[in-house]
């Protein structure tokens, strides 16, 4: 459309002088407009909401609509539009070349031209408009559209309600009942006349329980523990347990990173890795294991950097918006992803904590929710004064020797610096530089030397600005490290052989890794000098509308002070009483885990558009309690799991199929697909291979040649197989690259981590089979799982299908699988028997005292039922 | 079975007596078989079944051959004789303005094509001496020398051109066709994507399925090593073992669907099988031997330029693909980014494609497949009339940068007049003069000849219906037949 706006300025076919002389008089008629050429109306009848309406929305309503009425015109209502604006008329049934809404859109002219900003309509649109007015503009009385939601029917949604405190309702079938929450969902099941599902048996409950908690299955040992405990108290000091296992926080992080969009690196085309992405990562993992109280835990990742003496650590917390993906292509205007960065920001918060998807009032205020756009720039307005900065955030053990080999590692930089001329040639380099920032067209190697600077180092160009007295030591080590990869933009090929650029950049690193370095976090920081925010004209980035000063939406109730508000504000105002949703929506997400879906389905969405809670005084019980507790999430999952709802059979329940596809009512517990990550560490878990490390810098477990290939590859040999034990970590720690993730985990499901996720899909695909049968990390699981099994179960075969049965699926196997399973390693056997060098292959260790088919047949069976729904599902 | 029958025979069961009784879940089973519906007659429960369009589609099938970083139009398609005029000489400011440039600035001196145009074919349609292969069907392309997009680097421009939109998270165009359409294959995946030269900058967001559920994502066939991600047998697993795990593996599943009633369960058989066809069909799909040699000499399979070596075997693919009931084909050849060295690379890259090109379309033509076909060519944008010298000392190293406003992309088969130009640009290519093709009416004319209204085609998401080509797109009337 802009091409043709172009076209039209360059080739205009408009007498101007005629159309502002028709414009002047405001006489004109259908025969003087066709003389002026303004494009013919459309040769058809048209349809007010289905030609007119559409423009009008989408052109004309960000100023003259729902909440601006520039010049008093209104153009979203019946009445007001054809009312007029402060200059009159501007619909003239019967009379497009009189009519103002005409004159305007259709001019040529510049700055008098409706809309203001590009694309112009097309000549379709505008014959549309002359075709509606022509025919009489015609106007049906029940047509105008959806009015934002007055604030009346806001303070009517469910979720906007102050939560209440609802007394656990009365039941007949106390003897179910553990805990209030089974009183909630009780009282639902009695009104429908359905009763719930038994509890299920022991050993599932286990293996529940410990997926759920933990992200991991059972072992052997604690079965075998739990089985033998018959004590009433057995249940909860199993529970217990796993809420205090270190594996605890590595499962819930998960969770919070998927909101936290999380990624080791930028996204987009060059997609750079991250490299202490983790240590925000490491900071979630730890408040989860401490049971941080979640205000806390909320008030250190939206604002630490504004509490008094917040230690690095604490400061790591802000990590949580240093997630956002960073486009670092040629040319990317730097205020424009400045401003599409700070809106994911915003976009994300909103969701995390308020359940509200806001990016809609970007533009216009929210169609559905009421949400205005300067609701929606207010609440950017926190976030727009942020900078990005890099920090030390030792973890403990690592400043000692750091500090200790410090001065002898600066010595041997600065050596090496000097053994290739850096020194010398670096600030003739930095006086080019600045040359070719003020004057940009003259010379074009520096101006690209200069533009990547811009976009390649987050603030190389600030730094080239300072005086090098006034740079931090980290600050130089950047921009000495930028001119000795970039200089060879500028020289010749010869002169950088010369120099050995390439080799010094490599001897660098290797310097660096050898001595020991404190862990940095990537932090955000309130700039020194703030600037003014302003409202964007249809969310244009380059379109400044009114100021707007950080403050709540206003359709939620707010006792917040008068006055500069920062985002410590707005931390406290989303904790604060006032808010409703906060709690809700947190509990809800913590519901979600537990039972495959939300009290609130649409965990992400608690607005109009969002589903209405199953249980809304069950939500509202939980989300008070879980202030009132002290914002425990620990003990808001102890309740959740101790209940007796939580511990129903999963299995279907054909009676209320019908009226209760969605399990909704919860008379039963669901079967739930593993999440990507979890299936992974299940298969090295119960085979005894998964390293159980918690925390630390991502790791790249061996992945299918070519992964990485796909994709633009700016670092070439990004993904090196990790050696030794890190090949065999839990999939939360595998290095996540934006534009070639790994791939078991995007084939279960994992976010792709470019936007935050609330929810998980769960699909079903052949791909998903094709990466169980034969991705080397589950054959690996299932010969060690064999391995393990034919060396410490009891020596008879069914002894041994048992413990391998029960260490995969948690059950003992019926009679028909036991059967199918012997049948199938007899055949394997046979298989495997008459093909000595693949036995050889698959088993490949000699284990004393069995036959290669024999194990092989065994890693046969281990693949089998890895292979199986069940092994992969949560019941 | 459908899935209401499945709980009409379950609800027929009068669980709840069971479960009162205490007999439990576990009976289902017994009862199931007992009613003849065991495991052996799954419902079906294939999201990709083959689905009804809007109305009666004029293709079954895309083929987009994605040539990624934008291929200049000016020495391709879109003769600029005016060039030699500004040769060597800045544009004035009123004209440069509006141009968003990625590298070079506003003030970089206009560069001439080196390369010579010719007609072709009855239409007489002017291409490029760096093309001649594709004269030879000019008569059956479209030309659109129109094109034009919003943005002017790599990734948003390939975003808005696959997913209608700049930023990330929306299903990708042959998401949405099989998520339309369904697949007609019962051993391909419906949507695949076939890669040659180097990574894109796009990489997996060019054909993810976005919010649309993963089954619609594409599906690469690599070109090195196995073909799909995990789809040869591990080592040490014969053909017959690995049928032998499959069998034992969906025995027990049943058992498990038998005993829990989950229908989850069935549709994790049903993948299983597909996983098998797709393992036990790829290797015919991948065997040209039956080919006869002047296809593949005619597509170029056999060359000694390993890069033409590549990108002809993904041609050949996408036809016997095609000719197997996938729905979707991506092809993305990478990279045609000439910022620098344009008239030594972009020959060379021409070399690589042209005769593959033209003989796939001959090809499909024969086979009577064209019509049912849509073949689409071209980048995400074009590029400036204006040079970009990293290297002023060195007249070779000159290239153009990024250029959203105008370019062009040519297509052919399925419901398209060929022999045709359409849209103009002005002298200098700087914008569009006439008939406007915005990547959004690419993608609605696209859906259209698929069978779609892309206004209907839409999928509900976080409260809203979205579609493809996000709030505008107008069917391209020209380019129909």
């Amino acid at each position: 459309m802009e091409a043709v706006a172009k076209r039209t300025d360059m080739h205009s076919s408009f007498p101007i002088a005629a159309l502002l002389a028709v414009f002047a008089t405001g006489a004109g008629s259908v025969a003087v407009a066709a003389a002026v050429e303004m494009p013919p109306a459309v040769n058809r009848l048209v349809d007010f909401a289905a030609d007119v309406q559409p423009i009008l929305h989408t052109r004309c309503y960000a100023c003259h609509g729902p909440s601006v009425q520039m010049n008093g015109l209104r153009l979203d209502r019946r009445d007001a539009a054809l009312k007029g604006g402060h200059s009159g008329s501007a619909i003239l049934p019967h009379d497009s070349a009189s009519s103002t809404l005409l004159l305007r859109t259709a001019s040529p002219k510049e700055g008098f031209r409706m809309p203001p900003v590009d694309p112009r309509l097309t000549r379709e649109e505008v014959g549309v408009l002359r075709a509606w007015i022509d025919q009489g503009a015609s106007w049906p009385e029940d047509s105008d559209d959806d009015a934002p939601v007055s604030s009346a029917s806001a303070n009517e949604h469910w979720s906007f309600r102050p939560i209440s405190r609802p007394e656990p309702p009365q039941v007949r079938g106390d003897e179910w009942v553990r805990n209030p929450i089974d009183r909630f969902v009780l009282a639902k099941l009695e009104s429908e006349k359905i009763d719930p599902s038994p509890a299920t048996g022991k050993l599932t409950i286990l293996r529940r329980l410990s997926l759920d908690l933990i992200g991991l299955p059972p072992t052997w040992e604690q079965a075998e523990a739990f089985l033998g405990d018959s004590s009433p108290a057995a249940y909860e000091r199993l529970v217990d347990t796993l809420l205090d296992s270190k594996h605890y926080g590595e499962k819930w992080a998960r969770h919070w990173l998927d909101l936290a969009r999380y990624a080791d690196s930028d996204g987009y085309e060059k997609d750079l890795a991250r490299p202490y992405a983790w240590r925000w990562r490491e900071w979630v993992i730890e408040a989860l294991n401490r049971d941080m109280p979640f205000d806390e835990f909320t008030r250190l990742q939206l604002a630490a950097d504004l509490l008094e003496n917040s230690t690095p650590d604490q400061l790591a917390a802000t990590g949580f918006h240093r997630n956002t993906l960073r486009n670092r292509e040629g040319g990317t205007i730097h205020d424009q992803s400045r401003f599409e960065e700070t809106l994911d920001r915003v976009n994300t918060v909103a969701t995390t904590w308020l359940g509200l998807t806001v990016e809609c009032a970007q533009c216009h205020d929210h169609k559905y929710d009421p949400i205005t756009q300067e609701d929606f720039c207010s609440f950017y307005a926190y976030f727009d004064n942020v900078e990005d900065a890099h920090i030390d955030a030792p973890l403990p053990g690592e400043m000692g020797p750091y500090l200790s080999k410090r001065a002898e590692y600066l010595r041997k930089r600065q050596e090496l610096l000097e053994e290739h001329h850096v020194p010398e040639l670096q600030p003739e380099w930095e006086r080019q530089m600045k040359i070719a920032g003020a004057n940009p067209g003259e010379r074009t190697d520096w101006d690209l030397c200069y533009d990547v600077l811009f976009q390649m180092t987050d603030n190389g160009w600030e730094v080239l600005s300072k005086e090098p007295a006034e740079r931090t030591f980290r600050e130089r080590e950047v921009l000495t490290d930028y001119f000795i990869d970039w200089y060879n933009t500028v020289v010749s090929k010869e002169r950088i052989e010369e120099l050995g650029f390439k080799q010094l950049r490599t001897k660098l690193k290797e310097l660096k890794s050898s001595y020991p370095q404190p862990s940095e976090a990537r932090i955000i920081r309130e700039r020194e000098r703030p600037g003014k925010t302003f409202l964007r004209v249809r969310g244009q980035w380059d379109r400044k509308g009114v100021e707007v000063v950080p403050r709540p939406p206003s359709f939620l109730p707010s006792s917040a002070a008068v006055g500069p508000a920062t985002r410590l504000d707005l931390a406290e105002w989303i904790l604060s009483e006032d808010n409703p949703l906060t709690a809700r929506v947190a509990v809800n997400r913590k519901w979600q885990e537990f039972f495959g879906r939300g009290l609130v389905r649409t965990s992400e969405d608690f607005g109009l558009q969002g589903e209405t809670p199953s249980h809304p005084a069950l939500l509202d019980w939980l989300a008070s309690e879980f202030r009132s507790n002290g914002w425990s999430m620990k003990r808001m999952h102890k309740s959740i799991v101790m209940s007796a709802t939580y511990r129903q059979s999963s299995h279907a329940r054909p009676d209320i199929a019908e009226r209760d596809p969605d399990n909704a009512w919860l008379a039963r517990q669901d079967r739930i697909r593993l999440p990507a990550e979890i299936l992974r560490d299940s298969a090295l878990w119960v085979s005894g291979l998964l390293y159980p490390k918690i925390g630390g810098p991502s790791v790249y477990p061996p992945q299918p040649a070519g992964v990485v290939d796909l994709t633009y590859g700016w670092d070439t040999d990004r993904w090196a197989d990790s050696e030794g034990p890190d090949r065999y970590r839990r999939g939360l720690y595998t290095f996540f690259q934006r534009t070639a993730p790994y791939p078991q985990l995007m084939n279960f499901d994992a976010p792709d981590s470019n936007r935050t996720a609330s929810r998980r899909r769960r699909s079903n695909t052949p791909l998903q089979a094709l990466n169980l049968l034969n991705d080397e990390v589950f054959v690996e699981s299932a010969r060690a799982l064999a391995i393990r099994v034919l060396t410490e179960s009891p020596p008879d075969w069914s002894g041994r299908l048992d413990r391998m049965f029960r260490m995969t699926l948690g059950r003992t196997p019926r009679g028909d699988e036991s059967a199918q399973l012997a049948e199938s390693f007899h055949r394997q056997e046979r298989i495997l028997a008459q093909a000595p060098d693949e036995a050889k292959r698959l088993a490949l260790i000699d284990l004393r005292g069995h036959e290669t088919t024999e194990v092989a047949a065994w890693v046969g069976i281990g693949r089998i039922l890895m292979n199986t729904d069940e092994f992969i599902t949560r019941e | 079975m459908t899935l209401q029958q499945f709980r009409a025979i379950q609800l027929r069961r009068d669980f709840l007596k069971n479960i009162a009784s205490g007999i439990g879940m576990a009976a289902l089973g017994d009862l199931l078989a007992s009613d003849g519906v065991t495991a052996a007659n799954l419902p079906d429960v294939n999201p990709l079944s083959p689905k009804q369009p809007h109305f009666e589609a004029k293709a079954k099938h895309v083929i987009f051959m994605f040539m990624e970083g934008g291929p200049s139009q000016y020495e391709l398609f879109d003769p600029k004789p005016a060039l030699e005029k500004h040769h060597g000489q800045a544009l004035p400011e009123s004209m440069t303005k509006d141009l968003k440039l990625a590298f070079i600035k506003p003030s970089a001196k206009v560069m001439a094509s080196k390369f010579a145009f010719h007609r072709h074919g009855q239409s007489g349609m002017e291409l490029s001496e760096l093309m001649p292969k594709l004269g030879t069907v000019a008569d059956d392309i479209s030309l659109v020398r129109s094109v034009h997009t919003d943005a002017f680097n790599h990734h948003p421009g390939q975003l808005l051109l696959f997913t209608g939109h700049t930023q990330f998270g929306r299903p990708t165009m042959g998401a949405w066709s099989v998520y339309g359409l369904g697949s007609e294959s019962q051993n391909l995946p419906g949507f695949v994507v076939l890669t040659s030269g180097r990574g894109t900058s796009g990489g997996s967001s060019n054909f993810s399925s976005g919010f649309l559920p993963s089954h619609y994502q594409g599906t690469v066939f690599r070109n090195s090593g196995e073909p799909i991600l995990y789809l040869s047998n591990p080592d040490g697993v014969s053909d017959t073992l690995q049928e032998e795990t499959l069998t034992s593996v969906r025995r027990l599943n049943e058992m498990r669907f038998e005993a829990t009633g989950d229908l989850e369960i069935a549709s994790r058989i049903s993948s299983y099988e597909l996983a098998y066809r797709m393992q036990m069909s790829a290797p015919e799909l991948l065997d040209f031997s039956e080919e006869p040699g002047h296809v593949l000499e005619g597509y170029g399979v056999n060359s000694d330029d390993e890069g033409q070596k590549q990108y002809a075997t993904n041609c050949l693919l996408a036809r016997r693909m095609v000719e197997r009931g996938v729905r979707f084909v991506l092809m993305m050849d990478a990279s045609w980014d000439d910022h620098s060295g344009l008239n030594e690379n972009l020959p060379k890259r021409c070399q690589k494609v042209d005769q593959s090109n033209a003989y796939l379309i001959q090809d499909l033509k024969q086979r009577g497949l064209l019509d049912e076909t849509l073949v689409i060519w071209g980048g995400e944008f074009g590029r400036t009339p204006m040079v970009e010298l990293r290297r002023p000392d060195d007249a070779d190293s000159a290239g153009r940068d990024h250029h959203p406003n105008a370019y062009s992309m040519w297509m052919v088969g399925g419901g398209l007049r060929g022999g045709q130009v359409v849209g103009k640009t002005d002298d200098l290519c700087l914008n569009v003069v006439e008939d406007p093709v915005h990547v959004h009416d690419l993608q609605a004319t696209v859906l259209h000849l698929l069978g779609f209204d892309h206004e209907q085609l839409t999928y509900r998401h976080m409260g809203r219906d979205f579609r493809l080509t996000d709030v505008s797109g107008q069917v391209v009337e020209k380019l129909l037949a």
